[in-house]
């Protein structure tokens, strides 16, 4: 597994794992491919027929609503069957392994695995195993990757910014446990944003941050200055239990969103969140439900860009 | 039995010999070097043309998994790995299950392995009665039954006051303690160095200082109570610095690395390759780059293998989930040989290394070819390519991060006690 094996031996995408290491070309082919996905909705038959008797598994070993539901309407959309596992709650209990479990499906015939796993590297391994047949798509592992998060605030900052190669973009907040935040700054730096920066306190950075291409600050309000973007990350409740962070109070004083820290960006920056929200944790709710509030538009993205990835995947 | 060995190249570093000589086995000892006493009629003549001829390699660290562990290696298959990779002498830590804090459980592995009749097994007592880091075990007993040392294995002892009292008791002694230094709370969940690697990886991290920090406890300990300690498998930059200081001072300290880190980094780890998932972990290639100092002007005394067999099922998980190790046994002279090209270190300066360095750490008197020394020899090619791989290695254990990799260097003949315990080809 020294290789990355998302690409196949053309050069193309065989599975979706991690941004790091795709070429921006295939990332803007995503991008555009999503952009003609868009429409789809206004559509009066809301679906296209590119994955028509296609079996697509969503594999989830951990909980989620939002990306499980996104990727299931995105697979619907384009005429797959969709089968939902919540495996957390079957197999892995009674002591199966993760391949065993992803054999046992594959000899279900499935096309594409949509997995989320808590494991960093757990995407890699079962892609690593299947047939080559077989895509898969990262739907989160670990700490590792989210990339289609991370092509879906993409497409949602090229709708709104339009030219990435000119933006100043902040990531505020944990990016220790963070695979959002991982597959964002991959995302970012590949697509040519020249300035992106973390904020964080020095207990949710990891060793060598700056080694990925950000800029680390530990103050809202140097590294919000003129920023285009902000992009703010769910802090989990855990933390809060071991050493890294006091308080949700105290966390949301110094690194937490408001109005008045948000005046310090450009006056057209816009706010991004992955979701699910900490309303007046790490973002206050007026700023969440304001006007430069984007958040919601990058759920809608979301489905296009899901659509792009499995129809893209699935083409190769 | 008489054997004489004609021909070969005979390396014995620690008589200063590196010269094409014969050597001369009868009864279990080496009874000649060079010129053939009167009256000897050889059983047997090994032409060592080509070949090198040199102590028996002595491997600081290697787990038989035994008792316990049997699903992942049985004493037969890594005896014969061992004897197949040149090993006449190893050190097993206690880590088995149960632990080795018992002189029965001591005594059969010792009858256990003499009965196997191929290379010869020193154990490692534990330190604390089932590595729990609480009660100490009868350390005094386990020596009686064989016990070489005593060790906490890869667990840390959380409290610095068993610690202490360990170090103690072992000094009243005078036993040697071999300590993996790491601190318990900074190395918890952690799977990979704490670095890019990690971090780009999302992996939980080990920092350098959970090593240097445990380093510095130990040290101050072995000030204190005069213990005998050994460190093993040193993994950092900081943490080499810390053992040439104390050298320096004169404490009584030896310490070793593994063939991995000295040849792997972090960067290894690619995208999540489990059998580079070792312990400790793969550091910085700053960090490699000082163990190797370390190990060129002696802070390092000696090269282990850490040979770790791990069942196939063990390493196809998530990263973090594999079990940590590699298998290394078959791969220390190689490797070893590897790090002495790469380095232009002169051969008999690379083999003291696994032969008459960790000899010296084990205060055993062999790992030489001295007249009258048991016959514990391996000899070996040193030109021949070999693809690591499993049709290759005889060690259950198939984890390796060099698998598929053309190695330089193969045994060709193991002896122990003069007695020929493996022929290669």
């Amino acid at each position: 597994m020294k290789n990355n094996p998302q690409l196949n031996k053309n050069g193309e995408l065989q599975h979706l794992l991690t941004i790091e290491g795709l070429p921006a070309a295939t990332l803007r082919h995503i991008l555009d491919t999503a952009s003609s996905f868009l429409n789809i909705a206004e559509r009066e038959v809301k679906k296209v027929p590119l994955l028509q008797g296609k079996a697509i598994f969503n594999l989830f070993f951990e909980p989620s609503t939002r990306t499980r539901t996104t990727f299931e309407i995105a697979a619907k959309k384009l005429s797959a069957d969709v089968i939902n596992l919540n495996v957390g709650a079957s197999s892995t209990s009674k002591g199966e392994t993760l391949l065993d479990t992803v054999n046992n499906l594959a000899a279900m015939q499935a096309d594409m695995f949509v997995v989320r796993h808590s494991q960093s590297g757990a995407a890699h391994l079962i892609a690593h195993h299947v047939e080559p047949h077989i895509h898969v798509v990262n739907a989160g592992d670990g700490r590792h990757a989210h990339p289609t998060q991370a092509l879906l605030d993409m497409f949602t900052i090229r709708h709104y910014k339009k030219e990435l190669t000119s933006l100043r973009v902040a990531i505020v907040g944990d990016m220790l446990h963070s695979r959002v935040a991982r597959s964002q700054i991959h995302a970012l730096t590949t697509l040519g944003v020249p300035e992106v920066r973390m904020i964080a306190p020095k207990t949710l950075i990891p060793a060598c941050a700056e080694r990925m291409g950000v800029h680390v600050y530990h103050d809202m309000a140097q590294g919000l200055k003129d920023v285009d973007v902000v992009i703010m990350l769910r802090l989990q409740n855990e933390r809060m239990r071991g050493a890294l962070l006091p308080s949700a109070q105290e966390y949301f004083k110094y690194y937490g969103l408001t109005a008045e820290k948000l005046a310090l960006a450009r006056p057209d920056a816009i706010v991004m969140h992955p979701g699910p929200m900490n309303r007046g944790v790490e973002i206050e709710s007026s700023v969440a439900d304001g006007v430069q509030s984007v958040i919601l538009s990058q759920v809608t993205f979301g489905i296009a860009v899901r659509m792009a990835v499995m129809s893209i995947l699935a083409g190769n | 039995m008489k054997i004489h060995i004609k021909n070969g190249r005979l390396v014995d570093p620690k008589n200063k010999i590196d010269v094409r000589r014969d050597v001369f086995i009868a009864a279990g000892k080496v009874v000649a070097v060079g010129a053939m006493p009167e009256g000897f009629h050889a059983n047997r003549v090994i032409d060592a043309a080509g070949l090198v001829v040199c102590p028996g390699l002595v491997d600081l660290s290697a787990r038989l998994r035994e008792p316990g562990y049997e699903y992942k290696a049985t004493l037969e298959s890594e005896m014969l790995a061992a004897v197949a990779g040149g090993v006449t002498s190893m050190v097993c830590p206690p880590d088995t299950d149960p632990p080795l804090d018992e002189p029965g459980l001591v005594e059969m592995l010792k009858h256990r392995a003499k009965n196997l009749n191929q290379a010869r097994v020193y154990p490692l007592g534990a330190l604390t009665q089932k590595l729990a880091g609480e009660r100490l075990t009868e350390m005094a007993e386990l020596t009686d039954a064989g016990c070489i040392g005593f060790s906490h294995a890869d667990v840390p002892i959380a409290d610095t006051n068993v610690l202490l009292h360990a170090m103690e008791y072992a000094a009243t002694f005078g036993f040697a303690v071999w300590l993996r230094p790491q601190d318990a709370f900074l190395a918890k969940d952690g799977v990979a160095h704490d670095g890019e690697v990690a971090t780009r990886l999302g992996l939980p991290a080990i920092p350098s200082c959970a090593e240097s920090i445990a380093l510095a406890t130990i040290l101050t300990l072995a000030r204190e109570t005069g213990a005998r300690v050994h460190l093993c498998r040193l993994s950092s930059r900081e943490g080499v610095a810390l053992v040439r200081k104390a050298k320096a001072e004169g404490l009584p300290v030896s310490c070793d690395i593994t063939i991995h880190h000295v040849h792997l980094s972090e960067v290894d780890i690619g995208f999540f390759d489990s059998n580079c998932h070792l312990v400790p972990p793969l550091r910085s290639q700053r960090d490699r780059d000082a163990l190797r100092e370390a190990l060129a002007d002696g802070t390092v005394d000696a090269l282990c293998s850490d040979h770790t067999p791990v069942d196939d099922d063990a390493k196809l998980l998530p990263f973090a989930e594999a079990e940590a190790g590699a298998t290394g046994l078959e791969l220390l002279l190689p490797l070893t040989l590897k790090w002495a090209r790469e380095t232009d270190t002169p051969l008999s300066a690379a083999i003291a290394r696994i032969t008459t360095e960790p000899s010296r750490v084990l205060a055993l008197n062999n790992g030489h070819l001295g007249v009258g020394q048991p016959a514990d020899l391996c000899i070996f090619d040193p030109e021949q390519h070999w693809k690591v791989g499993p049709a290759t290695l005889k060690s259950q254990g198939r984890n390796t991060p060099f698998a598929g990799l053309e190695l330089q260097g193969k045994v060709r003949y193991t002896l122990v006690e003069g007695h020929v315990v493996y022929e290669g080809l």
